[in-house]
């Protein structure tokens, strides 16, 4: 067939080769990672959904660090099953600030996805410094060590980073990180302060037990009892988000 | 293909170099995936040390088999199988090899202390912070110049089909790395130097780290080992290939269609359902050329069945080829989407994974090793094919106790999510699905450490082998000149 014949050409010439291989493989991604910036209802219109608060994203920062994705998604699917045992099945629009996203791929713990609220911060405390202590049939790690003073140095400037990236995080905001930050985790913080302001539906409060300091144990804390509260699903307009 | 029956000089020091690379980083992975293994099975394992748990080690594992073992296996064979096919010797001489080589080895050793200290970008497979991803950048450009470059010197008109396998596999994981890994580090605007934020975030950053995951399967432990294939198992059968046209076939279909598989890692999720019916649409045609180049592969030996019987290192070469069918079959069943609503987030995707990554890519890489280490340290053949034997029953048995238990778990787990009692409320709570998987834990984790067992056995031989000693049922008249 004249086909094989032609591919001779290709065969002797490295620069026709590496030509060739770059263009068959680029296609594929292009057709599937493009259309998502560009057709308008990959990410559904929903309300409530804001920038994680500077105690949040370290919080979330420190998820990334221990990896926590290795066990735990953060997606529920939409089935009756997931649905009932977890919460409205997730949509687009929640992780929008995600960078990076941490949907996962493994359930060896169950989905965190609307795990904010369900438990008590006190709850979630004992169970990050020894899962055993509250799930006694647990195989998760222990992780006492979040019980050391959180490093808040460098969170104005990883909010910079991140409103680069496109969150849209106000000037004020990222003047105001450290402040909101110790004033989310101080147990003097009402719903009238300045972080819930900035942060509609901030959980605020000492996450951890103890005021005097502000933890990596808050900070995980703030950010898991917030994860699937930003969208009151009672006030959403369901066609917009069916699947 | 050439033999070393001609004048040309090849490089061999930085060939042999990556060989002990591979070995050594071979056995890190493997005994690193088992520990975490018997983790998931007895969590006091994670001995409580923020350096030791599942979340951070499991990383360290995955990088070091796929990257540090893998990526080796590939340095190796692709700068011996590029010298012989065209009959050159490396671009850049053995200085340019031998930068690559510190470098790449460096650069394992600081990603894994890097993800042990709490420094992640959180992506799977693409853990390494930025700075290390520039670095990688670096080093693998310079892999593709000596690579091109040493096709460019070749005295051979044309280009021999492993050399297409890799070339693809080292121009796409280029593309791929550089797309999953555009990231901004925070220190430029006053925040954390060892942090960097993906520029993609949510569906989209899913969709970009799928594209990187699944290929990162597709090119660098498919395309890439297929190189491997079409090199080693035509050698150690001394057969051609069985099919010319089918080879290039094989190769466009699998590199054009590879590509597009990616969104099976995120069926029923809040990625766009166009994007997931492509991803599994493209998923199952992908069967077609796995197993054209399955058939490929195993045709070869076509005439010479009998080397299965007599040549422990065939068996390797060609049980690799059957568990690569394997797979290739599970893969695109398991991304049809009812299969996949049951299987994803489960253990069935962590056997599935596993008789790729064991009983493909290292049983290709353990035949390719047997043949390369007497060839490469001028020895006739390997130290005692007996315990090359050995090593492939060994290693065998523990990817049929690894694979089985996953399957098991992975299902059950599956089935016990869904299941709802007479009442009509969910019969199980998460944490007794939890504690259903522990004995399937044990016995995975039972595989593995016989799979660790195998590869000792055979760095035992290959010790025996480079000082030079011939076992007692090597001595027959036949082999009785060994040097």
């Amino acid at each position: 067939m004249s086909v094989f014949k032609h591919h001779a050409k290709i065969e002797t010439n490295v620069f026709f080769l590496a030509v060739g291989i770059l263009l068959t493989v680029i296609v594929g991604g292009l057709v599937e990672v493009v259309p998502l910036f560009t057709i308008e209802s990959t990410i559904e219109k929903v309300d409530g959904v804001r920038p994680y608060s500077p105690l949040e994203q370290a919080g979330r920062d420190i998820y990334v660090r221990e990896g926590c994705y290795n066990c735990h998604s953060q997606m529920i699917r939409p089935f009756k099953d997931e649905v009932e045992r977890y919460g409205h099945y997730s949509l687009a629009a929640e992780s929008k600030y995600d960078h990076p996203f941490q949907w996962s791929s493994k359930r060896t713990g169950p989905d965190l996805a609307r795990v904010g609220g369900k438990y008590t911060n006190d709850w979630h405390t004992r169970h990050l410094i020894n899962p055993r202590d509250v799930v006694p049939e647990s195989i998760m790690p222990g992780y006492p060590h979040l019980m050391r003073p959180l490093d808040t140095s460098k969170i104005a400037g990883n909010m910079t980073a991140l409103s680069v990236v496109g969150v849209p995080y106000t000037a004020e905001q990222i003047k105001n990180a450290v402040a909101n930050l110790k004033e989310q985790a101080s147990p003097d913080a009402t719903a009238d302060s300045a972080v819930v302001q900035a942060y509609p539906k901030a959980k605020f409060g000492d996450f951890d037990g103890n005021p005097q300091v502000v933890s990596e144990m808050d900070a995980l804390v703030a950010y898991l009892q917030v994860l699937g509260t930003m969208v009151d699903f009672t006030t959403v307009d369901h066609t917009k988000i069916q699947r | 293909m050439s033999t070393n029956t001609d004048a040309t000089a090849y490089n061999e020091d930085v060939v042999k170099k990556f060989v002990l690379a591979a070995i050594f980083w071979g056995v890190v992975g493997f005994l690193a995936g088992d520990f975490i293994a018997w983790q998931l099975a007895f969590p006091a394992l994670n001995l409580d040390l923020e350096w030791t748990t599942f979340g951070r080690l499991r990383p360290v594992h995955t990088s070091a088999v796929i990257f540090a073992f893998g990526g080796n296996i590939l340095f190796c064979t692709s700068l011996y199988v590029v010298q012989r096919t065209c009959r050159a010797s490396l671009f850049g001489g053995s200085g340019f090899g031998n930068f690559v080589f510190w470098n790449f080895q460096a650069l394992i050793v600081v990603a894994a202390l890097t993800y042990v200290l709490g420094f992640s970008q959180g992506q799977e497979y693409a853990e390494p912070e930025w700075w290390v991803d520039l670095w990688l950048t670096v080093i693998w450009v310079c892999y593709l110049m000596i690579f091109a470059g040493t096709i460019m010197k070749r005295k051979e008109p044309h280009i021999y089909v492993a050399n297409w396998f890799y070339f693809a596999m080292i121009l796409t994981v280029a593309m791929l790395h550089l797309g999953n890994n555009l990231a901004v580090p925070a220190g430029f605007f006053g925040g954390d130097w060892m942090k960097s934020y993906n520029i993609f975030g949510g569906v989209q950053n899913a969709m970009t780290q799928w594209w990187y995951g699944h290929n990162a399967v597709g090119f660098f432990l498919t395309a890439g080992f297929l190189g491997i294939m079409y090199y080693f198992v035509p050698k150690r059968a001394e057969r051609p290939v069985y099919s010319y046209r089918l080879s290039i076939v094989h190769f466009w279909a699998l590199i054009f269609l590879y590509i597009w598989a990616g969104p099976h890692h995120l069926h029923y999720t809040a990625l766009p359902d166009w994007a997931q019916t492509l991803g599994a649409t493209f998923s199952v045609m992908l069967w077609m050329p796995s197993w054209g180049g399955m058939i490929n592969g195993l045709m070869t030996l076509s005439g010479a069945w009998d080397k299965l019987r007599t040549d422990p290192v065939m068996r390797f070469l060609v049980s690799s080829v059957a568990f690569y069918g394997m797979s290739t079959f599970e893969g695109p069943m398991m991304s049809v989407k009812a299969v996949n609503s049951l299987s994803h987030y489960t253990d069935w995707t962590i056997g599935h994974v596993h008789s790729g990554a064991l009983g493909w890519v290292a049983f290709v890489s353990f035949g390719a090793l047997y043949y390369l280490v007497p060839k490469l340290w001028g020895r006739k053949e390997v130290y005692s094919l007996k315990l090359v034997g050995l090593h492939f029953w060994v290693a065998t048995i523990g990817i049929v106790l690894y694979i089985t238990a996953m399957w098991i778990s992975g299902i059950m787990q599956g089935l016990m999510w869904r299941a709802y009692d007479n009442l009509g409320f969910l019969q199980y709570s998460f944490i007794e699905t939890v504690e259903a998987m522990h004995p399937y834990y044990v016995i995975r984790a039972t595989g593995g450490l016989l799979f660790v067992l195998g590869a000792l056995i055979m760095v035992y031989n290959f010790i025996k082998t480079i000082k030079g000693d011939v076992a007692e049922e090597a001595m027959q008249p036949s082999t009785a000149g060994a040097r």
